[in-house]
């Protein structure tokens, strides 16, 4: 071992209160920091499960109709000046098929899957209900929402004259597996219906898409909104949530058509992830100035005491920047020594944490993960607040005058 | 002639230059010592001792004047070259022993080698443990400073300023703190070593007793030599004490 590393590890051993009090300190911060962030990402990514749990990441719809006011050809002239917004009548996405091939080749695309939905009645017996019709392939839109994992009865499985419900609609119109029920349209001209068995009941996580909520295979969709062959939105799954708004714009700009991301139909919850998230990093960024300057006043108070040592030291051949790195290296080892600790101290405070915060029946409220990069980030902010630490008292150590110094 | 170790001329020293209370301490010091000289620096206390100590020692430089050792021009050299001079030629013996606390005797011996030549091999090691050996500590290499006696912390020292080999050794008040017993031995340590190895001293004393036992006595009063003169005083019973000092066969 060189001279820096020798004289760093003796000095923080000769004053090993001192040293445990510091690597404590820096050893708290870490823990804090890596679990609140911990604990934040959990609760956010619970969060966005059961938001995105119930829709697609990306929707893809036709650009609304748009009423243009009336001109003269010739001179340009407004004729209508006073236009009505046209009333938006469903409408199939042009040329959807060529889209979903193009879209599936995408990078970052992970799913597509063609929907045909609109209003409907759901009659039995004497009862009415207002519904949504989802029109679906089954298994390719299990990979946008996955129904499957929803089912509180029977399966998901929609052939033709087969339909899955939401268990509130179940519920109101009385119906349980195999039981027929009627859906009534009035998109076309005339009202069409027809009759479907349930062969499976789902729970969406949300009363209101319980109570409407209608699977049907696409085409019989197609038949009862009147759009042959066509789809009226694309669902897409992404790979990287939060990207889905510039994907979703990008798309908009290709296509020309209505892309909506996940982004922007909840505002309010990528609003509130935001302030967490700005919550979050306040807390970190106070916690990692507080361990730092813990560890500064230490040193400090370190160099004062050590006048005497460092004014030998120098005399007897030390150089300034010799000594200067010597509090430095004092300063990284306590913030790593903290950091291991802290990062050891964050798994337990998560795995105790996950004990205590469990559901009714017994399973966890939601999952903490701790990613490598969260401690590889924790122990590197730890290093570089160590070293920032000891950049003062080690300058003020390197620049004590040995004569001064030896006469004390 | 050969080229003297030490070769002071018109030295002066300030402090507090700017600050209105100027103080000058040394005014106009000449002075030369030979490689090999064992010479005493006497005077009352605030006469400029310890300051021109630690000029000569390169700890602090001088307001104007020249200083070469080993013919070497110092007044202009950068801090990191001073440093690198003082670890090479210059050993520090100091009156209150400053030994580094957190280090064992061999370690406080081996520091100025980690210091300039990196990291401690086997080789010297055990030099470091010779030299204390030759101190007379061959049964406490591995004792901590603080269990150590005052005039055993001090040998400790000198192993130390002897650990590179320097031409020179300063000495400030190395025996001011010791009992006449162990400053005897600490002294006849120093002359042995002189005798021995040929590496020049110059020890600041308030002892006459023991001013009187070096070859040259220089002495200091209000800033300027007074007096300098080789000892020729009876130094009889010198070789007793080297003998008293050399370690147990």
């Amino acid at each position: 071992m060189n001279f820096e590393w020798v004289v760093a590890l003796r000095f923080l051993r000769e004053g090993r209160f001192q040293t445990a009090l510091i690597i404590g300190g820096a050893a708290a911060g870490v823990a804090v920091v890596i679990f609140i962030t911990a604990l934040v990402n959990g609760l956010q990514a619970n969060t966005l499960k059961r938001v995105l749990g119930t829709q697609a990441h990306i929707v893809i719809r036709p650009s609304e109709e748009v009423a243009r006011p009336q001109r003269e050809p010739a001179t340009d002239e407004t004729l209508l000046p006073r236009v009505e917004a046209r009333a938006q009548r469903l409408r199939s996405i042009d040329q959807w098929q060529p889209l979903d091939q193009a879209l599936q080749a995408m990078p970052h695309i992970m799913a597509v899957s063609p929907m045909v939905s609109g209003p409907g009645f759901a009659v039995r017996g004497d009862a009415t209900k207002s519904i949504v019709l989802f029109g679906v392939e089954p298994d390719r839109y299990n990979r946008i929402v996955a129904v499957e994992e929803k089912l509180v009865a029977g399966e998901y499985r929609v052939q033709a004259g087969e339909a899955v419900i939401g268990k509130d609609l179940a519920k109101d119109l009385g119906l349980s597996l195999g039981d027929r029920f009627r859906l009534v349209t009035a998109e076309t001209d005339a009202p069409v219906s027809d009759t479907f068995t349930v062969t499976g009941i789902v729970d969406l996580g949300v009363r209101d898409l319980n109570r409407r909520t209608v699977f049907v295979t696409l085409r019989t969709a197609q038949t009862l909104l009147g759009l042959p062959g066509g789809a009226s939105q694309l669902d897409l799954k992404i790979d990287d949530l939060f990207e889905a708004e510039d994907i979703a714009q990008r798309l908009e700009a290709q296509t020309g058509l209505t892309v909506e991301s996940w982004m922007r139909t909840n505002e309010q919850l990528l609003a509130a992830i935001n302030a967490q998230n700005i919550t979050t990093r306040t807390i970190r960024g106070f916690v990692i100035i507080i361990v730092a300057l813990g560890i500064a006043s230490v040193l400090v108070v370190w160099v004062v005491q050590k006048r005497r040592e460092i004014g030998i030291l120098r005399a007897i051949g030390a150089t300034r920047g010799q000594v200067q790195r010597v509090f430095l290296l004092q300063g990284a080892i306590v913030a790593l020594a903290g950091s291991a600790i802290g990062c050891a101290l964050a798994v337990a405070m998560v795995v105790v944490f996950l004990n205590i915060a469990r559901n009714a029946d017994g399973s966890p409220l939601f999952v903490l993960t701790l990613s490598p990069w969260l401690f590889l980030g924790a122990v590197l902010g730890a290093l570089i607040g160590g070293l920032l630490a000891a950049a003062a008292p080690a300058r003020r150590a390197a620049a004590l005058d040995p004569a001064q110094a030896i006469r004390m | 002639m050969a080229t003297p170790l030490l070769e002071l001329s018109d030295i002066y020293k300030t402090y507090g230059a700017g600050t209105g209370v100027e103080v000058e301490v040394l005014h106009g010091i000449d002075f030369t010592m030979q490689a090999g000289e064992f010479t005493a620096l006497i005077g009352p206390s605030g006469s400029g001792k310890s300051t021109l100590l630690n000029l000569i020692g390169l700890l602090e430089p001088p307001t104007a004047g020249s200083y070469r050792l080993n013919g070497r021009e110092t007044t202009a050299l950068p801090e990191a070259e001073l440093t690198q001079l003082r670890a090479t030629s210059i050993g520090f013996v100091f009156q209150f022993h400053h030994l580094l606390p957190a280090f064992s005797a061999t370690e406080n011996v081996l520091i100025p080698g980690l210091i300039g030549q990196g990291p401690v091999t086997r080789e010297r090691r055990e030099a470091a443990r010779d030299v204390l050996r030759a101190v007379g500590l061959g049964d406490r290499l591995d004792y901590p400073p603080r269990k150590l006696s005052g005039g055993q912390q001090q040998r400790v020292a000198i192993a130390r300023a002897l650990s590179l080999a320097p031409p020179l050794v300063l000495a400030d008040e190395p025996t001011g703190n010791l009992d006449t017993h162990s400053a005897d031995e600490i002294f006849a340590l120093m002359r042995r070593f002189n005798a021995e190895r040929g590496v020049a001293f110059l020890i600041v004393t308030h002892d006459p007793r023991l001013a009187r036992r070096c070859d040259r006595i220089v002495e200091l009063v209000d800033g300027t030599i007074a007096g300098d003169r080789p000892n020729t005083a009876d130094r009889g019973g010198e070789h007793l004490h080297a003998a008293a000092a050399a370690p147990p066969a």
